[in-house]
């Protein structure tokens, strides 16, 4: 796999003492999309970007950025650019000179400092002590440290965090940009929503074990079908016209029904077979956060069992 | 190219990288960004000094000092130097906080992230600090040897120059003591990760320790002279302890002691999860 750009995890597992964060863990992150990280708060997915920055030490597995173990790299700010969920930025130093501390390290000059700060939105603020800067200008400011050095893989924990609409807008902008350049995009989030209008793959971790690796539409199709929305002058008529094993169909006593267990396409299909006139036709799409809570739900209940 | 990474539109293709691989040298103008742009670098830097020199002239003002064989010219200027016992918990205090305020405030795992084998980035802090910290103190020893020299001699004290007997050595030395400290400072700032553990540290060390324990039992108080500040002053004559320690051989012993600790400190470096 060498000269590949993108992330190998193997077996990976981190234990705290007695707590096991992250659990025999493996998955790949390939280019050229972006791959959301999905799980709720405390699956581990921080932990596991720890690792891949080299930040922590895995107790058992292998973590490979482009073919290689990161520590490892000559040019570490050109194989990855990482964004972690906790600060880490020093508030005495301005935006630029924290910037400007990390693209020394890889003898980045000054001009592509400006460039990530114009970037990041922060040229106004560049100057002055990062310590003022409000949750969402960190983040900002964390984005244009991970872009840095244009790496080939950019590792983004919790990017959404604390921005506000426009900076979210930003974010999923730029990482499908980055996406469609080339790069490996990973970014970590426990907000189902925001992954399903950012990311095309998605890992879904929970109690630090991998629960699926899939892409974002076929998981939606994958989870639950939802239910179709059928508004109708004759709701009897078209009741008996889909009458079959594993649909049900139930009514509120006006012209609406609720139909489950076929689809939107066989219902008008039959509606027509019967001369059933069709006013409306919805297909209620079971939601993303619902099909991921759903799916977490294991991990949930034994996390709300442990803390008893 | 600005537009490489700009959020639209997209490029096909890889932009070159801007990266190149981390050297030492990178990694020390890093450390020298970080250093040079703190507040709390100059603050400390500008109280040490003050407190060199200031502390210098007030026991310059005191009785005139007369050069004899019972009382060489080197001992003159030691005293000259006190001073020092204060300004090196200042200095102390920075080496720990290059550490400690990178772990204090999350900066380290972005400094690691970019340099993740770690030490590069233990050297580059020891070489700018220990950069700023000699040259700095080293001017301000001797300044407070000039201003000492001119109230003494106003006074009608006997005429000291650098080039008597030791005085070159003592002054030199002093500003050779605060480097090692603050070296030290460094280590203790780097394994205790926290800036309170690592000055308290510090502080018990090169203040408390050497007050407290001669007035303890023998077996203890015997080696009061070889703590860290008690050996390393004997290169600048620190006057408030006998010196059973050559200069050199204390300075040595003080040097011994920092390079143990910056060895823990990057054996821990390397070690544990940032």
């Amino acid at each position: 796999m060498r000269g590949r750009i993108v992330i190998e995890i193997d077996g990976l597992t981190k234990r705290y003492g007695d707590k096991t964060a992250v659990d025999e863990l493996s998955f790949v992150v390939e280019p050229g999309v972006v791959t959301g990280f999905l799980g709720p708060n405390g699956a581990g997915k921080s932990t596991t970007m720890r690792m891949i920055a080299g930040l922590d030490r895995p107790t058992s597995g292998t973590v490979r950025v482009n073919g290689k173990h990161y520590p490892h790299c000559a040019a570490p700010m050109a194989e990855l650019g990482i964004l972690l969920d906790a600060r880490s930025v020093h508030p005495g130093l301005s935006a630029r000179n924290n910037l400007l501390a990390l693209a020394r390290t890889a003898g980045i000059g000054r001009r592509r400092v400006d460039q990530v700060i114009e970037l990041a939105g922060l040229a106004d603020v560049a100057g002055t002590r990062s310590g003022g800067f409000s949750l969402g200008m960190g983040q900002r400011l964390g984005v244009a440290a991970a872009l840095l050095g244009q790496p080939q893989t950019v590792v983004l924990d919790e990017p959404v965090n604390g921005l506000d609409p426009d900076g979210v807008r930003w974010i999923r902008l730029l990482l499908k940009s980055l996406a469609d350049e080339g790069r490996t995009v990973f970014v970590s989030s426990h907000l189902m929503s925001e992954m399903a209008q950012t990311a095309t793959r998605l890992v879904i971790v929970g109690r630090g074990k991998l629960i699926a690796e899939t892409s974002v539409e076929d998981f939606i199709g994958r989870a639950a079908v939802g239910d179709v929305l059928v508004r109708t002058p004759e709701p009897t008529g078209l009741g008996e016209a889909l009458a079959g094993p594993g649909v049900t169909v139930t009514s509120d006593g006006t012209d609406v029904l609720r139909v489950s267990g076929v689809t939107a396409e066989q219902i008008g299909t039959a509606a027509c077979r019967a001369h059933v006139p069709v006013f409306e036709l919805t297909p209620n799409r079971a939601s993303l956060e619902e099909a991921f809570m759903q799916v977490t739900q294991d991990s949930l209940e034994y996390h709300a069992g442990v803390a008893r | 190219m600005s537009a490489a990474l700009a959020p639209a539109p997209a490029h096909a293709g890889l932009a070159p990288a801007a990266a190149g691989p981390v050297t030492q040298v990178r990694v020390i103008r890093s450390e020298w960004v970080k250093l040079r742009a703190l507040r709390s670098t100059w603050s400390c830097m500008l109280i040490a000094v003050m407190l060199i020199v200031g502390v210098g002239a007030v026991f310059a003002g005191g009785k005139p000092y007369r050069v004899s064989a019972a009382h060489p010219a080197a001992a003159a200027v030691s005293v000259s130097l006190f001073g020092i016992l204060v300004a090196q918990l200042v200095i102390g205090a920075l080496g720990v906080l290059v550490f400690s305020g990178e772990y204090g405030t999350g900066m380290i795992r972005a400094s690691l992230a970019a340099v993740p084998s770690r030490l590069p980035v233990l050297w580059a802090k020891l070489i700018v600090l220990a950069g700023l910290v000699l040259p700095v103190t080293l001017v301000a020893a001797l300044a407070d040897f000039f201003v000492a020299t001119a109230i003494q001699s106003a006074r009608g004290a006997s005429a000291i120059s650098l080039t008597d007997p030791g005085v070159l050595r003592t002054v030199a030395g002093a500003a050779l003591y605060l480097s090692v400290a603050a070296v030290i400072g460094l280590a203790l700032g780097a394994l205790f990760r926290k800036t309170a553990a690592g000055l308290s540290a510090f502080a018990a060390v090169f203040f408390v320790a050497p007050i407290v324990l001669p007035h303890l039992p023998q077996a203890v108080a015997g080696i009061a002279p070889y703590l860290p500040s008690s050996a390393g002053g004997s290169l600048w004559g620190q006057p408030l302890v006998a010196h059973p320690l050559s200069p050199w051989t204390g300075f040595a012993l003080l040097c011994g002691y920092a390079v143990v600790l910056v060895g823990l400190a990057a054996w821990q470096l390397r070690r544990r999860d940032a």
